[in-house]
């Protein structure tokens, strides 16, 4: 018999209560249960960074997390930023710098970024770079990415001003 | 839905967990889950089908960083990210941070946890690295009892820790480094974030003549588990810090067996190990003349 659990937990500030197998990973979770099919599913082993979700405010693979682990908690998925359908001002970086082609792994690029200019308002260009090492792109050779990074970095200081 | 069905478990004190253990262990096929970033992949891809799984995220007495009687004392499971922003260990064992840099990624390091990754016991990994260099003790507890154990008695075979099947790893006791010791971190990957091919850490402390009073070093990823090579640590006391002596020292440690894979043969393996070992020899000089002068 499958080994199931009920969690509680808070998905982009929505309560959600669901009965599920305790083997199933959160981005399993959010795709198949929740039908938030925003954030994508790589290589399912940690490597390419696609999956990645904020988990209290953190950065996780949702790959690597399992769904009843996040019993209790706050769960924000790429579906958070955008308000009304209107782009936030990194996911609107992004279109204006080219930094998404295919798109494959822009929800994973947006939730890292979104952590890491959070905590490095005014970051250099090379620590941009390892920002996103944990995040692979096939299509833009980064540069589109790391130009967006900047410029989001650049306008958020300018609102907060 | 990726891993093969198991029964899960979270305790939330150790004597559940290692109850659990104890029960669950008779059958060979309980597993601890610690940050999962190791063990779910494996789960995943079902290399690892455990009927058992202990998760650990909710026994909040394995999560702890203490300094005490130069001593660093951290929890199995704290987080890599939390040792890497700690104030403490910047204060007191900085290297561990320089180590923690190379591990992963952000988002891995705010899952991973110490424990964990000396657990998997990766045999390039920068945690074991540390532990090998600093003769870390770790400690091991079960139903039956601790034990301490040395990590040199710790990584007994490629990927495989003297842990037994009912026990669990609680904590870590890293001696402190000497104040005036210099330290570094130099390793080789293809990506930053990737496991090294070769890794190098060294401690070095120096008199007020510029000659080496302490030497440690250890290499990650020409064997299963870190190798200190001792005959080479003693030949580098009483000799001047300079860049004869490193060379010497690097020359030396070329001449290390080293493990070829399907990616990289052993004489890579061995030219890396000589060049990592000169640089972290040179930077952990730098490092001690700057702490000697403040």
């Amino acid at each position: 018999m499958a080994d199931t659990r009920t969690i509680t937990l808070s998905v982009n500030g929505k309560a959600h209560t669901a009965t599920i197998e305790t083997r199933l990973t959160l981005v399993d979770f959010l795709r198949h249960e929740l039908q938030l099919t925003g954030t994508h599913v790589g290589c399912e082993h940690g490597v390419c960074g696609a999956c990645t979700v904020l988990v209290n405010g953190n950065t996780v693979r949702a790959c690597l997390m399992l769904a009843v682990q996040c019993d209790g908690e706050e769960v924000a998925a790429v579906e958070s930023l955008a308000t009304d359908g209107k782009l936030n001002v990194l996911q609107q970086a992004f279109q204006d710098n080219h930094g998404l082609q295919c798109g494959f792994c822009t929800p994973g690029m947006l939730m890292t970024l979104t952590e890491f200019l959070r905590d490095h308002p005014e970051p250099s260009e090379a620590e941009v770079r390892a920002a996103l090492s944990g995040n692979l792109c096939r299509c833009t050779g980064y540069q589109g990415i790391v130009d967006a990074a900047l410029d989001a970095a650049k306008r958020m200081r300018e609102t907060a001003r | 839905m990726k891993p093969a069905p198991f029964t899960y478990h979270d305790p939330n004190s150790i004597a559940d967990a290692v109850a659990l253990l104890a029960t669950h262990a008779e059958n060979g096929n309980a597993r601890v889950l610690a940050g999962g970033q190791s063990l779910i992949p494996m789960m995943n891809f079902r290399y690892a089908m455990p009927d058992h799984l202990i998760d650990l995220n909710k026994v909040d007495d394995l999560a702890y960083i203490r300094v005490e009687n130069r001593v660093l004392r951290i929890g199995a499971m704290t987080r890599q990210r939390d040792i890497e922003f700690s104030a403490e260990v910047t204060t007191h064992c900085a290297l561990l941070q320089a180590a923690l840099s190379h591990v992963g990624h952000r988002q891995t390091r705010n899952r991973g946890t110490l424990g964990g990754s000396l657990c998997h016991l990766d045999p390039a990994a920068e945690l074991a690295n540390i532990a090998a260099l600093l003769d870390a003790t770790l400690h091991a507890t079960s139903q039956r009892g601790t034990r301490d154990i040395k990590f040199a008695d710790f990584a007994v075979a490629y990927m495989t820790t003297a842990l037994e099947p009912d026990a669990l790893l609680a904590g870590v006791t890293f001696p402190l480094p000497e104040p005036g010791h210099g330290h570094a971190f130099v390793e080789f990957a293809r990506r930053h974030g990737d496991f090294a091919i070769v890794a190098c850490s060294a401690l070095l402390g120096l008199d007020a003549q510029g000659s080496i009073t302490h030497a440690a070093i250890a290499l990650s990823g020409i064997s299963h588990a870190p190798v200190r090579p001792h005959e080479i640590e003693r030949a580098l006391v009483g000799q001047p810090a300079n860049a004869t002596t490193f060379k010497v020292a690097a020359a030396d440690v070329e001449k290390l067996e080293a493990n070829a894979d399907a990616y990289v043969t052993a004489a890579y393996r061995q030219h890396l190990a000589r060049v990592l070992t000169y640089r972290a020899l040179e930077q952990a000089a730098v490092s001690a003349k700057e702490k000697q002068h403040g």
